[in-house]
């Protein structure tokens, strides 16, 4: 219940980060923290218009794909008190009410006919196959690790014992803000600024959306940030009481919305036929931590 | 002697110029005046005479530094071979001369209309049938751009057939903005009217154009602008290089994503298109040059504001350049792509910046200088590989040589003007030629003068007419993701060529 709230809370100003981080990185003052829910509201205020090509599932999709970012957020925990949603097995429910949301968001895209859209919702869909594997390497190993299948007991049992775990704890951490930054389509795979319809990948699905469905579809992105922010604390709150943990949990989100704003900052992104090498390698190093857990629980004996 | 060789920028009696029959005129062009890679054509154009055509044909040699002009009559009735099957840079000046006068081709290879319908010959020609290339295939995927652009700026239909991401072949279709320019130009019967037209030809190469029509007004009145109005025009015409090739690495670095270079290039320029506004009133030097005068002559006290402009512009610039150069994730984007090599760029006849980068000497300053630059001996810059790295270097180099070029100038500044004799009427039965080296490249200009003097015809040409074909060649076989990189590597003028 806790962190439902709170990264809810957190997600409100989260663009606002790193917007602000981007723009004082580039010499400029930048609009105030508050500026993209701004935006966000007034599109909420604006009827959607739709285009005569599309379906039933054009109109739906926007729902559906903010709902199944809502329920994944659900099942995360912060610290010693469970997420409203908690059961053996919850990261898979996890990965997969995500993968819902995004192929009606896929389908929605083709829906429309458009020769972009096809392109965007190919790319989009390249690439979260891709990254899905990381994913799910990254949690099998905590699971090895620990004994547990659900997020709440992964993070309560992963504690920082030996320098081994350490290290398991930057590569983790290291891949998670990977995975959000390709789930969510920004640097280096994609970049949000850019606004050319051949270059981008998300932007460019969403190019027929208007008013609501617009509004939850950015903020959809907003809240996949929290998310994956408050995974990142997660790994490191443990078991620390609530006085502790709810500073400590704003304070890495707020550091890592810093770090995606330097992220975007000082570099160009990939051409697109690198994003494709650059995600597998994050499957190489989710790998590396599977060995890691190998080799602490002594299986190389 | 089967042709007429004349210098940039003189004027000659339109009757001395050779005009021979088809045939012999087509094999004086391919076989003796297109020899070799120093040979390029600027201009190729049809005056109507009587129920004929009369088409010029203007060929620069640049190791001569002469332009060969020669003549002939075509009969809109009869076919005719063309020249672009034999040399393909002519292919757009055929297909603009059967658009206007609607000359039959019997071996143009693809003869398809170039603007927008009302100055065609044959009224059918819509942009609605418009003869896109098609490829028949289940594999493939057409993508069309525009004519609306997503950033709002100048419409033109960009047709791309892709393999997936990969671009096999991109179809550029301008034209929207076609806004009868040649003919204003001899329908408005003022010099202000006239002046203001050719600041307008391309809105960000005031200079560049104004500066030739300058040029070609000054030499059908048979004046001599003093040494004074040339340091001026030299000056504006580098300064607005400067300007210009700034704004275009901050708009290579917005499309590889580099935050940074974007915002740091974007301000940086703010500043140097200012120093306009301080010279003139106007921040893209519209109302600066005047045929025969000008209002706004540079004085001591801007070229102390000059220099102080470029004080703080300087050690700024060269810091971000250096670094946008050498930081990986950006050259891994431009290196290597959208690829014009240098045989490419001598078949189609590519000019300016983007031939240099390629490798391919082409510099009216150097090869055919007019008024100031005859004094310096300036050499172009070249580059080797023509990739969209190539591109974004000649820039920072430019930049670099330009702003050097100008302290140097500013040191030597000549004594103001005294009274300037008003212009005379232009000399009847005149040809001018005019090229300029604009930031794009070669601007040329031609008019012609009817038996009182009135101008029967004026022609202009930007160096986007060439580069065009030279942005769908170079993005062959890149993807289609590139394309955007490609495209502001050239950053070529749909209005200069739309005219």
């Amino acid at each position: 219940m806790v962190s439902f709230v709170l990264i809810v809370l957190i997600s409100l100003v989260f663009s606002g980060i790193v917007i602000r981080t981007k723009s004082i990185a580039s010499g400029r003052k930048g609009p105030g923290i508050w500026q993209p829910m701004k935006d966000i509201f007034k599109l909420f205020k604006k009827g959607a218009v739709y285009s005569e090509t599309t379906s039933i599932i054009f109109q739906i999709a926007p729902s559906i794909y903010f709902a199944s970012v809502l329920m994944a957020i659900m099942v995360i925990p912060l610290g010693n008190s469970k997420g409203l949603i908690s059961f053996a097995g919850d990261f898979v429910f996890f990965a997969y009410v995500l993968a819902v949301g995004k192929f009606f968001n896929i389908i929605s895209a083709l829906d429309t006919g458009s020769s972009f859209e096809g392109m965007g919702a190919s790319r989009e869909a390249l690439f979260s196959m891709l990254a899905e594997p990381a994913f799910f390497i990254l949690m099998g190993s905590l699971g090895l690790l620990t004994g547990y299948t659900s997020f709440h007991e992964i993070f309560m049992a992963f504690h920082f014992g030996s320098y081994v775990s350490y290290a398991l704890g930057v590569i983790a951490t290291f891949i998670l803000i990977m995975i959000c930054m390709i789930e969510n389509s920004r640097m280096p795979v994609d970049d949000p600024k850019t606004h050319l319809e051949l270059t981008m990948i998300h932007e460019v699905m969403i190019l027929d959306n208007s008013g609501f469905d617009l509004g939850l579809i950015m903020h959809a992105i907003n809240l996949k940030f929290a998310m994956y922010g408050a995974l990142i604390a997660n790994m490191f709150l443990g078991d620390a009481p609530m006085y502790l943990t709810i500073p400590l949990f704003l304070s890495i989100q707020v550091l890592f919305a810093v770090v995606v704003g330097i992220l975007e900052s000082f570099s160009a992104r990939f051409r697109m036929n690198h994003n494709a090498q650059f995600i597998l390698v994050l499957s190489s190093l989710s790998l590396l931590m599977f060995f890691g857990v190998l080799m602490v629980l002594g299986k190389f004996n | 002697m089967n042709y007429l060789s004349i210098k940039n920028n003189q004027r000659v009696a339109l009757e001395s110029i050779p005009t021979l029959a088809y045939e012999v005129f087509y094999h004086e062009v391919v076989t003796h005046l297109m020899t070799g890679e120093d040979a390029h054509c600027v201009n190729y154009f049809g005056i109507p005479s009587g129920k004929e055509v009369k088409l010029i044909c203007c060929i620069a040699n640049d190791a001569l530094g002469t332009i060969q002009v020669v003549a002939t009559l075509a009969d809109p009735e009869k076919m005719i071979p063309s020249l672009s099957s034999k040399i393909m840079a002519f292919h757009a000046f055929e297909r603009e001369i059967h658009e206007n006068f609607g000359i039959q081709y019997v071996d143009h290879p693809w003869l398809k209309p170039i603007r927008y319908p009302f100055d065609r010959a044959t009224k059918q020609c819509q942009i609605s049938n418009y003869p896109f290339y098609k490829i028949e295939s289940e594999e493939l995927h057409e993508v069309g751009v525009g004519p609306i652009h997503a950033g709002v700026i100048e419409p033109g239909h960009f047709r791309f057939i892709c393999n997936g991401e990969q671009i096999l072949h991109l179809e550029i279709q301008l034209g929207y903005q076609h806004r009868g320019l040649e003919h204003l130009f001899v329908e408005k019967k003022g010099l202000l009217q006239r002046a203001t037209l050719a600041e307008n030809i391309a809105g960000d190469t005031v200079v560049g154009h104004t500066s030739t029509f300058a040029n070609v007004w000054e030499s059908l009145c048979g004046f001599t602008a003093s040494e004074k109005l040339q340091f001026d025009r030299a000056l504006a015409l580098e300064h607005e290089r400067i300007a210009i090739h700034t704004g275009d690495l901050s708009a290579i670095c917005t499309d590889v994503a580099y935050q940074l270079g974007s915002s740091v290039f974007g301000r940086l320029r703010t500043p140097v298109i200012n120093y306009f506004q301080q010279w003139c009133g106007n921040r893209l030097a519209k109302s600066l040059i005047r045929p025969g005068k000008t209002n706004f002559p540079s004085t001591p006290q801007l070229a102390e504001k000059w220099f102080e402009v470029f004080h703080a512009y300087e050690p700024h610039f060269t810091e971000m350049a250096l670094q946008m150069f050498d930081l990986p994730s950006v050259l891994s984007r431009i290196e290597k792509t959208g690829v014009v090599s240098r045989e490419t760029a001598l078949d189609i006849g590519a000019v300016g910046m983007a031939a240099r980068a390629s490798g391919l000497k082409r510099d009216v300053r150097s090869s055919h200088p007019t008024g100031y630059y005859e004094k310096t001996s300036y050499q172009p810059i070249m580059g080797q590989v023509g990739d969209v790295h190539a591109r974004s270097k000649i820039r920072f180099d430019e930049i670099n040589t330009s702003i050097a070029f100008i302290k140097n100038m500013l040191n030597q500044m000549p004594q103001p003007d005294g009274e300037i004799k008003p212009l005379d009427s232009p000399a009847p039965g005149s040809f001018v030629l005019s090229m300029t080296e604009g930031w794009r490249g070669e601007i040329c200009h031609c008019a012609i003068t009817g038996s009182k003097g009135e101008l029967l015809l004026y022609k202009i040409k930007d160096p986007s007419f060439h580069n065009w074909l030279a942005l769908a060649l170079a993005v062959r076989n890149n993807e289609i993701s590139d394309f955007p990189i490609c495209n502001k590597s050239f950053n070529l003028s749909y209005c200069g060529h739309d005219l």
